[in-house]
């Protein structure tokens, strides 16, 4: 019974409060204005304030919204506030300056419902076309073209005819056309709109499209039937490449994990178990940098990881190099006792580390050119993935210099190739294992810098990889760089294209069944070496 | 046939392991039973179910070193054929649970009625009859193993490259059963056992008699390895273990002698996995870590490979070191267990056993790990 009657009360207001309120030039009055009256009243208000078409008034709008303003009890004027301490600082509700801090008794908030806010979005929205800041326009044209409300098309076309920016531009065209399809426009008229919105293409015109074929006239459904077959046939392919990508990103990481131990296995033919856990060293390593640089050098942050990389190379390589010298070097020719061996060496850096730094996940930070993302048409990348991505062609490409280019990596191939022929040429092939040895581990160690930065830093971070490396380096062939790369990226690719039809523990499994299976096919991986040392 | 073969593998050393694994069999549950509490003899319950464990992991390390010592054959995935035979009795013992569950459902088990399952997987039937359950505990482990082998074998995968998909093997396995769809319990896995044959699981005389029975196994297990190893096809084994490719030059098809004493060791390895699993009370996946199945290799390594009798002293002094260090000092199992396999490849390459019968001079084992194959694998390694 009541409602009506509280809606009559509203409309007799409502010309009452907007009358002076339109002819009030300074939007601060208006503002102020917000301290009178019921929440009943608000509602004109805000419609008043927004009226002034001054896009200064935004950010009160959006205090009102969110619960941040304020009134101040003494002389009711009105401020946005923000917490400071156990106080409020008051800040002036148009420039954003800071006035005063007051006690939070001091002032009281203005009270808003959820009509209300839909309001202010509306207002915001009509308001922030007209910025300065072609940023802000443009989100506020995309904030219309999501509610595709069509009230906001007067405005929109104002907005429109004075804006110069092309690309803003083109935001707002898509904005007016999502609009006027929900206009009753002629249809032709609506028919271009589709196109226009169809051109544009993605995801979020998918259902605004959708959306269309139901209510429109034939003409109109037809032609916004064959934009939505068009968006999602190309929807189809953008998802494939973003599955590409995922498993590009996967094969990057398995690449990393794995290229140290293509070093080890693949020249020594060491099975080094502890490979793992010199992965598990290096992401440490990078957690030590950063709590050093946390507590001293805070200002360093960004450089972390960059520090931490020679760091991690060190650490872990001269943990290979001890290993080489103390345990393997006197099991060369027993490959299972290596195994074994150096299994009992993970055991033990795994609880050392246990020990030492506690069982619990580390936090390792993101530095601030790791973390957003980019999106180029359909594809979302992050980017700490496009980094890793990057990181690991960059290892790769770099290991691949050393083993061609530098006498060091003559010696080693010449070992691998025929270790009594090379040593006949003086070539001194313990050292070269000791130096090949602590080579792979300090990759592994570079790996941990980069791997610390998308999983959980844990004594347990080694042997999550482990098996997968080897996996990587046996079905690509020992012995061969490029068959780690490319062994890495398919592995990675093929298990996220699994993933969608069989979950991802199921891909998973496939993943290793396919291994084993291929194996049996091709015993020494998918680029075996050939000639005389194969079989022995 | 069977006569001489038992003959054969019942030589002096042999009878002696056998008469005392008997003499243990009969006598701890003795001890157990009849004597008085406060007696000296008395072993008393949580002794006896510690000791079957132990029995049941010598029998596993057992397994491991007929295919491992004699073969050649590194498994990294032994602990597989233990989960699998530990999960067919773990099935049967399930279905023996009936109307006493949680949810009184008298065919489904628990985790089934709470995931909703409305009736009981194919996988599932004819569990519920012991004669059924006990040829599976030897028959799934065996096809596994067949199968496997003769993929790998026959495709001449040897070395590492065996180890490496032995341990993918385990792992995938370990991932699949995890899954609550494979309709294994899940992450949960068996447990809540009530009776086995008709008698109470909790009761001190069906405990002293699974600790009985999983000595009598390991005792007939022994008697059939030493059947082998001193046969002439153990003679063959230990040639394609020592010259796999010169064995074959002579005419041998090795790939069916590793793939036959693949098979018998994975039944072993399922049979211990089914006596581990009424003594200790449930089976969960985690059975299948890989890291079981490496740290089975260090039981038999520390007791000696190739050996027999080593694998079943290691595994015993290893668990009960572990028993001991996990209590005293948690911390400190992890590095003593590192340590050990650090040591004994480096220090110990032949175990205990073999260790002290070089110490007596005693040719029960070839001296030396063969010039031969150290080249070969030297040259495996340059390649």
């Amino acid at each position: 019974m009541l409602k009506p009657f509280r809606f009559l009360v509203f409309l007799l207001l409502l010309p009452l409060l907007a009358l002076p309120a339109a002819a009030q030039s300074d939007p601060r009055d208006l503002i102020n204005e917000l301290s009178q009256g019921k929440l009943r009243q608000r509602i004109a208000q805000v419609e008043a304030i927004a009226a002034t078409g001054n896009s200064d008034v935004v950010p009160a709008l959006q205090a009102l919204k969110d619960g941040d303003l304020y009134f101040k009890k003494s002389d009711k004027t009105v401020y946005i506030t923000r917490k400071s301490g156990r106080d409020l600082a008051l800040l002036d509700p148009i420039t954003g300056e800071e006035i005063e801090v007051v006690a939070s008794g001091a002032v009281e908030k203005i009270k808003v419902n959820n009509s209300l806010r839909r309001l202010i979005d509306k207002a915001v929205g009509g308001l922030t076309l007209m910025s300065k800041d072609p940023s802000v326009r443009i989100s506020a044209a995309e904030t219309i073209f999501e509610s595709g409300d069509p009230e906001s098309l007067e405005l929109l076309d104002e907005a429109i005819a004075a804006e110069q920016d092309p690309t803003v531009r083109k935001k707002m065209d898509l904005a007016r056309a999502a609009v006027i399809l929900n206009t009753d426009a002629s249809d032709e008229t609506k028919i271009e709109a589709v196109d226009l919105v169809a051109e544009n293409g993605g995801r979020n015109v998918l259902n605004l499209l959708k959306g269309v074929t139901f209510n429109a006239s034939p003409a109109v459904a037809e032609a916004a039937n064959k934009a939505v077959e068009q968006i999602e046939r190309t929807l189809v392919l953008w998802d494939y490449g973003q599955t590409i990508w995922y498993g590009v990103s996967l094969g990057s990481v398995l690449l990393l994990a794995a290229i140290g131990l293509a070093v080890t296995f693949g020249v020594m033919g060491v099975i080094n178990m502890a490979h793992g856990e010199m992965v598990m060293l290096g992401a440490y390593t990078t957690f030590v940098v950063q709590e050093i640089i946390r507590n001293s050098f805070p200002e360093l942050f960004n450089y972390s990881l960059l520090i931490a990389l020679p760091l991690a190379f060190a650490v872990s390589g001269g943990c290979g190099l001890i290993l080489e010298r103390g345990v393997i070097r006197f099991l060369y020719g027993r490959p299972l006792e290596t195994l074994l061996a150096t299994w009992g060496v993970s055991l033990i850096l795994q609880q050392g580390v246990r020990t030492i730094f506690g069982p619990t996940n580390k936090e390792v930070g993101n530095p601030d050119w790791m973390s957003g993302a980019y999106e180029i048409g359909g594809l979302v990348i992050t980017a700490n993935r496009l980094w890793i991505v990057v990181f690991s062609l960059f290892v790769f490409a770099a290991l691949f210099v050393v083993l061609k280019k530098t006498p060091f990596g003559l010696q080693m191939r010449a070992v691998t190739q025929n270790r009594k022929m090379a040593s006949s040429m003086g070539i001194r092939t313990p050292w070269v294992d000791a130096f090949t040895f602590a080579l792979g581990s300090g990759i592994a160690g570079i790996a941990g810098v980069a791997l610390s930065q998308i999983s959980n830093v844990s004594p347990n971070l080694g042997q999550s990889y482990i098996i997968d490396s080897f996996m990587v380096v046996v079905f690509g062939g020992v012995g061969n760089l490029w068959g780690t790369l490319i062994g890495a990226m398919t592995l990675g690719v093929a298990n996220k294209f699994l993933e969608p039809f069989a979950g991802a523990v199921l891909a998973k499994i496939l993943i290793l069944v396919f291994i084993i299976l291929f194996i049996q096919k091709r015993p020494r991986g998918l680029f075996a070496l050939k000639g005389r040392a194969v079989e022995a | 046939m069977i006569t001489p073969f038992i003959i054969k593998a019942l030589d002096k050393k042999a009878s002696w392991v056998v008469a005392i694994l008997v003499a243990i069999a009969i006598f701890v549950p003795i001890a157990n039973l009849a004597l008085p509490r406060d007696s000296f003899f008395h072993i008393p319950n949580y002794a006896i179910s510690l000791m079957g464990k132990y029995t049941c992991y010598a029998l596993l390390a057992l397994a491991l070193d007929l295919v491992w010592g004699y073969c050649g054959i590194l498994s990294l995935g032994h602990g597989a054929f233990f989960a699998l035979g530990g999960y067919a009795m773990g099935m049967y013992l399930m279905r023996q649970i009936g109307t006493r569950g949680v949810y009184g459902d008298p065919v489904l088990p628990d985790f089934m009625v709470f995931l909703n399952w409305k009736e009981l997987p194919w996988f599932w039937h004819g569990f519920d009859m012991f004669w059924f359950a006990a040829i599976m505990i030897l028959f799934v482990p065996g096809l596994l193993a067949f199968v496997f082998g003769w993929f790998a074998f026959r495709s001449r995968v040897t070395g590492v490259y065996l180890s490496i998909i032995t341990q993918a093997m385990t792992y995938a396995l370990l991932l699949a059963f995890f899954r609550n769809e494979m309709g294994f319990g899940g992450n949960n896995g068996l447990t809540d056992f009530k009776d086995i044959l008709g008698f109470d699981i909790q009761a001190d005389t069906t405990r002293a008699a699974l600790f009985a029975a999983s000595c009598i196994a390991l005792a007939i297990s022994f008697l059939i390895c030493s059947g082998i190893v001193r046969s002439k096809f153990g003679k063959v084994l230990v040639a394609v273990r020592d010259a796999e490719s010169r064995s074959r030059f002579f005419g041998y098809r090795v790939e069916n002698v590793k793939l036959f004493v693949f098979v018998v060791s994975a039944m072993m390895a399922g049979v211990a996995g089914a006596l581990y699993v009424p003594q200790v009370g449930i089976i969960n996946p985690g059975e299948f870590a890989p890291a079981n199945s490496i740290e089975v290799v260090v039981w038999t390594a520390v007791g000696g490979r190739g050996t027999l009798v080593g694998p079943i002293i290691g595994a015993v002094l290893v668990n009960v070191g572990k028993t001991f260090f996990t209590a005293a000092f948690p911390e400190f199992w992890l590095f003593a267990l590192g340590a050990l396999f650090v040591g004994v490849t480096l220090f110990l390459p032949k175990g205990i056993v073999g260790s002290v019968s070089g110490l007596y001079g005693r040719a029960t084992k070839p001296r030396d790990e063969h010039p031969n194959l150290h080249s070969a694998a030297k040259e495996a390694a340059a390649e």
